[in-house]
This record gives C-alpha cells, structure tokens and sequence, in this order.
C-alpha cells in the first residue's frame, strides 16, 4: 500500500481540515471553553456536530451503523483536531474506546455504540496508575462477586473522565500487578456507584480525572472481550491510542510549524525579514524535516495497524516516539522564534506548545516508546 | 493470486535458483562490489556467475526498458524485487555511476541513439562511469565551474581540472560539466561524455582521513572531444549550453541515493545488533542513544518509502530530494558515531585482521564526507528553507 491517502482519503482530509478550519478553530472552541472555565473542556455541540459528518463512528463497522473505516482515516481527522487545538473526546471515545467495544460483546455494542455514532455519549479510558504511563503494570483490582465482579482501586490521567458516560477500565482479575495475564477490560458506566473522581484541569485546559473505584458492582455484562485474558485487547487499544495521539501529534506539530514559517515571513527586525536570515531558515529546515519524517512513519504505523501487520505494534512505539520529538521541537521553535510575542497568551504559539506537553505524555512519552522499541528489538 | 504476488513468487524461485550462498552475505572489502568496465575482474565465480544471469535478466537494471538493457518492470514489480533481494540479503549483481546517475540523465534527455548504445553498455557492465562535477574552487557553488570547452567546430578542447571525482583511475569514460559559454553562468554549460583514455586526461587519487582513496583529481590538458561519436551520437546530453538542467535533474537522483532512500535495509535497528557485538554490557546511556536512533532510523525508513511511493506518482515535492539528502547523510553520521562508540577499542583498529582492515573506523570516517559531497547539508537547508518553506532572501 503507498504510503499517500488515495482519493477517499484525499477527500475526507478536505473535509476533515475545512470542518475543523471553520468548526473547531482555536478561537470558537479552545479559547471559548478555556475562558468560560467550562468543566467538560470541550463543547458538546461541536461533537453533535462531529456526529453529523461521520466522525464519531469512523471506526465502527458498517454493520453497527459506523463508517467502517481504518486507522489512517481516524489519523486524518485526528491531523486535523491537532492542527486547530480542537477539544473533543475523538481520540479516547471514537479511536480508543471504540477499538475496545469492537472487540466486545453485541450486548456491549447494543448499549453503548449509538451514542457514540449520534455523538451523545463521550467514553474515557482508564490505564495509567501514576504519573508516567506504565501499562505492564496493572494493580486496580477487580475481584469476582456473584455473577459479576467488585472493581477496587485507581486511576490517573483519565482524560475526559468526569465528562464520560462509560469508562473503559483494566482491571486486574488474576495474579500479580507486573503479570502480563489475568487482566480484564471493563465497561463502567458513568452512574456505577463508588465511582468518585477528582476532576483536574491540565496545563492544555483540558480536564483529566484522578478516578477512585470503591467496591464498584460490576455485572458479567460489563466485561469487555475475555475474562484474565484481556492483555490482547487493552494491547490493541493501546496501539490505537498510541498511533491515534501521534496523528494528533502531527496536527500539532504541522500547525505550530505553518505558523511560525508564516511568522518568520512577516517580521521584520534590523530592517530584513527575519526569514531572511540564515540561521532561522536552517532551523526551520531542519524542522520541516524532522516533521515530515514523523508524519511519514505515523502513515506507515496506521497502515500496518489496519492490516494487522506483525510489526504494528513496533512501529506504533516508533511513530510516537518520532512525533514526540518533532511535534516537541515545532513547538519550541515556535515560541522562540515568535520572540516576546510568543509568550503572550493573546498569541496561539503558546497554545501549541501546551497541547503538545498534554498529548506527549498521553500513552507513553518519548523515552517509554524509544525504551519499547529497544525491547522488542531485543535489546 | 493478483498477478503481483504471481510475480513475487516467480521472483523468489528465481532468486533461490539464481542468487549463489555467496553473494547473499554482507559487503566486507571492495573487492565484494562488481563495478564493471573494461578492466573488471570478479572476485570470485559466484560474483561472476550472479553478474552474468542478472545481466541476461535485465535485473542490472530492471525498472529500464527492455531494449536498453532492463527487464521492463513496473515500479511495482521493481519494489517487489527489491523485497525479494533484501529479503534474501542478496548484493546488487552490478553498481555503477553508469546505473545510478547517469542513466536516469540519458533516459530523461538522451537522443535515441544515445540510449541504445550507452543505457546497452551500462546495464551490461561494459563501460564504468565517472563523474566530473565538482571544481577546487566549485563545491557547494557548482554553477560557478572553470572547466573550459573551446569550440573548435566538430569538436570541443577541454581545459581544466575537476576535483572528488569518485574512483576516475578507474572509470573508462566520464559524464563531465563543461563550460561553453562564458558569459551566462546557468546557461553556458554542456554535459559530455568522453572516453578518459582520450589524450590530455589524466587523474591522481586524494587519499581521504579514512586511509582510504575512492576520490580524484582530474585533469584535462588540451582534451580533444568530438562533438558527435559514430552513428551520429551526440558527445553532449541535452542541448549545447543547457547541461545545467541535466546536472540538476541528475543530482537530485544522486541526493536520493546518497540518502539512502532506495535502501530497503537500512532502516533497521542498529540497537540489537551493537548489543550483541558488546557482549550484551552496553552503558545504559547508550543504550538509550541507541533506542533513540532506532527511532529516528525507522522513521527515516518509512520517509523514504512515502518519497519513493510518491515520487512515482508525481506527488513529490521537487526539493524533495533535498530533504531526504539532509536528513540521511545525518543519520548515517550518527549512525556510524554509534557504531564506533559500541565498539570500544576493537572499533578502533585501523589494520588487524580482526577489525576487517579497521572496517568500522575507515567507514565512520567516510561517513563524514556524506554531508559534504553531492551537495552539503546546509545547502540542502538553503534549499528546502527557499524552495519548500518559500522563506524570503536571496
């Protein structure tokens, strides 16, 4: 497969930039929420709006009401969210807890899927235990009561956890915290009792739930794929995650990098353009590079994840890693060679830089994914 | 079964059937790379008896046209030979400057006779290929080459010198820049072949820190080239006075290839492999450096899929090349850096038996010309910054 969108893809990129353009421009959706304090940290109209044109079931099967599509359409819409800092609950509901219930049962679809393709519900995902991202290590516990189960523990860096109407959780259902095995993924709804959550607000304004599981009643119903044996799944909804923050990445990263190319046209110091002088253009140049490359491996990754290539999993780690580094370097770039102007709130610059800080932890940093790529090339 | 994988499966029963054990194992000396030309001796009968059924392939060549000596395969046929032989880790039958750049020049602006006789000798091996570019005092500045070809009516006299011209003691003919005009800089250079045996050239290797001597100067003194060879084939490619447009079209396929972007191979991790080699111990600060490279390797591998994919289709941005030329040749410094820092003190003998002829610290040496030649990596940033960016200045 060439590693360029064919003409559907073409097609939806056009409609993707231009909804989210016009829809989910900074000044409409990101600075609107952020200056009225809104606690969900994304409008719900705009996820209605989502659900009209298709996005929301993009990774739903045709045959559940969705668009049937792949990770390198879910990637154009996410490109596209990341280029305009649009807030919504796309990447954890529509590409990770979708890839979750798409591997669960027709009764966990049946509950759940309409509300995503209508865009009523947002889902949230819940894995990390701490700070850093650390899936290996499981220890949110989910002991079996009755026909179902009682999950206790809990979760960090939940993002859009308060606002969510299901949260897709691993639980440990067997064995010890570090065991590969004996995890469970589950559906938890919003209204289960002894869900608490202590809703935080994060340096991009979106918000993020440190989320607590008091003895929560589970029924069977609840489990997403194999009980004990849902590594599988949480693996899957891991690489979507992973390759789906990386196309965001991209966003980030190809519009901090639009910005300040534009920027370096139009200012002047010492009576030149700033883009005259060769230590910029350089810098800039450098930039393109890295931020093509990176956007050349997140294609790759998507592709080897829609085909269910062996080595999607690699290169879904690769793919973050890279976009960490670039997407990080667009953005520091893009504050300093902005100058003073780029550390002024009124200035977007900042905003990019922000973004990226929240969407290069989200599913393992740089040195998490460059330390996986280690390990499973073996060394 | 589409007719791809059809082609795949044919190609592989070919390769088991074709490809000797030998030359399925890396590179080691240069005696291991079959150049061709008039003086070529194979190391042994396995490099032979490959060069020879590739040859009567097409496989020296194979995305060439038939009756210039290719086997006529689509890009896609060609992707999937080149699969099927790094899959294999089968050396290239044939390398050559005649393959790599010249080629690509004539079937862009060659005449037709022009195309039968010289893409026929060099998908045959019969003529080696030199390239007479770079000036002592035109480097990065090529434009602003002396070389000078006084026009004596059916023929040009050649005076001048050419510097790193790569391995010129060796090649029997040569695709030079030449001066013809002296009053438009762009417009006053012709690109011509001449045999290097011709009377007034004569060449001089420059041995480089690596202890090694691929490069040369060269000299032409009263060089007498015909301005049309037997059967009325033009010396020169392209029009008189517009070779400028032949270098540029040529040296982005340099670029792509100094890049490395047509290497299938060289994206993989180099982190398992030093492990290995280090017995396993590696500092845990290299051993991060390591995984970071891989990293950036294997983005890099993926980029110069996407380029390759693209330039078939046109979708690539001419400049591209510059891009990929720029972040490459880093990448392989870096590369080779990590290899001489996994390898200790064994990586730093310079003769042993041991060290392969001190392979590791010739080749990290080398690698430091790769942001150098065909164009340095602050120019390719000058390009990409002006032509892709559309930074303004000069």
């Amino acid at each position: 497969m060439p590693l360029y969108y064919d003409d559907d893809q073409t097609m939806l990129a056009d409609t993707a930039a231009q909804f989210m353009g016009e829809e989910g421009a900074i000044a409409k959706q990101l600075r609107h929420w952020r200056d009225k304090g809104c606690k969900d940290g994304f409008g719900h109209a705009l996820w209605k709006q989502m659900a009209e044109m298709g996005f929301t079931g993009i990774l739903v099967p045709e045959a559940d009401g969705g668009m049937g599509m792949g990770n390198v359409e879910a990637g154009i819409v996410l490109e596209e969210i990341g280029r305009n800092l649009t807030p919504s609950p796309f990447l954890t509901s529509s590409v990770m807890a979708a890839t979750a219930l798409g591997l669960g049962s027709d009764d966990l679809k049946g509950r759940y899927l309409p509300g995503l393709l209508a865009g009523d519900s947002v889902f949230a995902v819940a894995i990390d235990e701490g700070p850093k991202h650390n899936p290996d290590r499981i220890a949110c516990k989910a002991e079996k009561s009755g026909n179902g189960f009682k999950l206790t523990g809990k979760k960090d860096f939940v993002v859009q956890g308060a606002s969510a109407d299901m949260i897709v959780v691993a639980a440990r259902t067997a064995g010890s915290d570090d065991d590969a095995e004996g995890v469970t993924l589950f559906a938890v709804p919003k209204d289960a009792a002894g869900v608490g959550h202590n809703s935080v607000r994060l340096v991009d304004s979106s918000m993020a739930s440190h989320v607590t599981f008091d003895a929560v009643e589970l029924d069977g119903d609840a489990v997403i794929g194999e009980v004990d044996g849902g590594r599988d799944v949480l693996n899957r909804v891991l690489d979507a995650g992973r390759v789906g923050a990386a196309a965001e990445g991209v966003g980030v990263a190809r519009g901090s990098m639009d910005m300040t190319i534009d920027y370096l046209k139009q200012r002047k110091q010492f009576g030149r353009l700033i883009g005259e002088f060769q230590a910029l253009q350089h810098r800039a140049a450098h930039l393109y590079s890295e931020v093509e490359i990176a956007r050349a491996v997140v294609i790759k990754a998507q592709q080897l994840l829609d085909a269910g290539a062996e080595n999607a999993s690699l290169m879904a780690s690769v793919a973050k890693a890279k976009v960490g580094k670039a997407a990080g370097l667009a953005v520091k770039e893009g504050v300093q060679m902005h100058g003073g102007i780029g550390m002024t709130d009124e200035y977007d610059i900042g905003l990019y830089m922000k973004r990226d800080r929240a969407l290069a932890e989200f599913m393992g940093d740089v040195y998490y994914h460059a330390g996986r790529v280690a390990e499973m090339s073996g060394y | 079964m589409s007719d791809l994988d059809q082609f795949r499966s044919e190609t592989r029963a070919w390769l088991e059937a074709n490809c000797p054990a030998e030359m399925r194992e890396p590179v080691r000396e240069d005696a291991d790379i079959y150049w061709g030309g008039r003086n070529a001796t194979f190391k042994n009968d396995a490099q032979k008896a490959w060069f020879e059924v590739c040859r009567d392939k097409g496989y020296t060549v194979p995305a060439w046209p038939k009756e210039y000596g290719g086997a006529g395969l689509s890009p896609a046929e060609a992707k999937v030979l080149r699969e099927e032989m790094a899959r294999i880790h089968a050396r290239a039958p044939l390398q050559s400057f005649g393959i790599w750049m010249l080629g690509p020049a004539l079937l862009h602006f060659g005449t037709e006779v022009q195309k039968q006789r010289f893409l026929n000798e060099i998908a045959r091996g019969e003529i080696r290929w030199c390239q007479g570019y770079s000036e002592p005092g035109s480097g990065s500045d090529l434009v602003s080459l002396q070389t000078f070809g006084e026009d004596k009516g059916d023929h040009w006299v050649v005076n001048g010198q050419k510097i790193w011209t790569s391995y010129a003691d060796k090649a029997d003919w040569i695709f030079c820049l030449v001066r013809t005009d002296k009053n438009d800089k762009y417009r006053g250079i012709t690109f011509m072949l001449f045999d290097m045996t011709s009377p007034g050239v004569s060449t001089k290797p420059i041995l480089l820190i690596s202890g090694n001597s691929p490069f040369c100067e060269t000299f032409f003194d009263d060089v007498k080239v015909p301005k049309e060879y037997a059967d009325g084939i033009p010396a020169q490619v392209g029009e008189v006075n517009r070779g400028w447009d032949v270098a540029k079209y040529l040296l982005g396929h340099e670029r792509e290839m100094i890049s490395g972007a047509g290497d299938t191979e060289r994206g993989a991790g180099i982190g398992a492999m030093l492990t290995r080699a280090a017995g396993g111990v590696l500092d845990p600060v290299l051993r991060a450096e390591l995984a970071m490279f891989d990293v950036d390797a294997l983005a890099y591998s993926a980029m110069g899929e996407k380029f390759l994919d693209e330039i078939k289709v046109g979708k690539a941005h001419p400049a591209q090349p510059n891009m990929m030329k720029y972040a490459g040749t880093e990448l392989n410094k870096r590369r080779n850096e990590l290899i001489m820092a996994a390898g200790g003190s064994a990586a730093l003998e310079w003769d042993s038996e041991e060290s392969n002829g001190g392979s590791k610290a010739r080749s990290w040496l080398r690698t430091k010309a790769n942001s150098i030649e065909g164009g340095t990596s602050e120019v390719m940033l000058n390009v990409v910054a002006k032509r892709i960016l559309e930074l303004p200045g000069a």
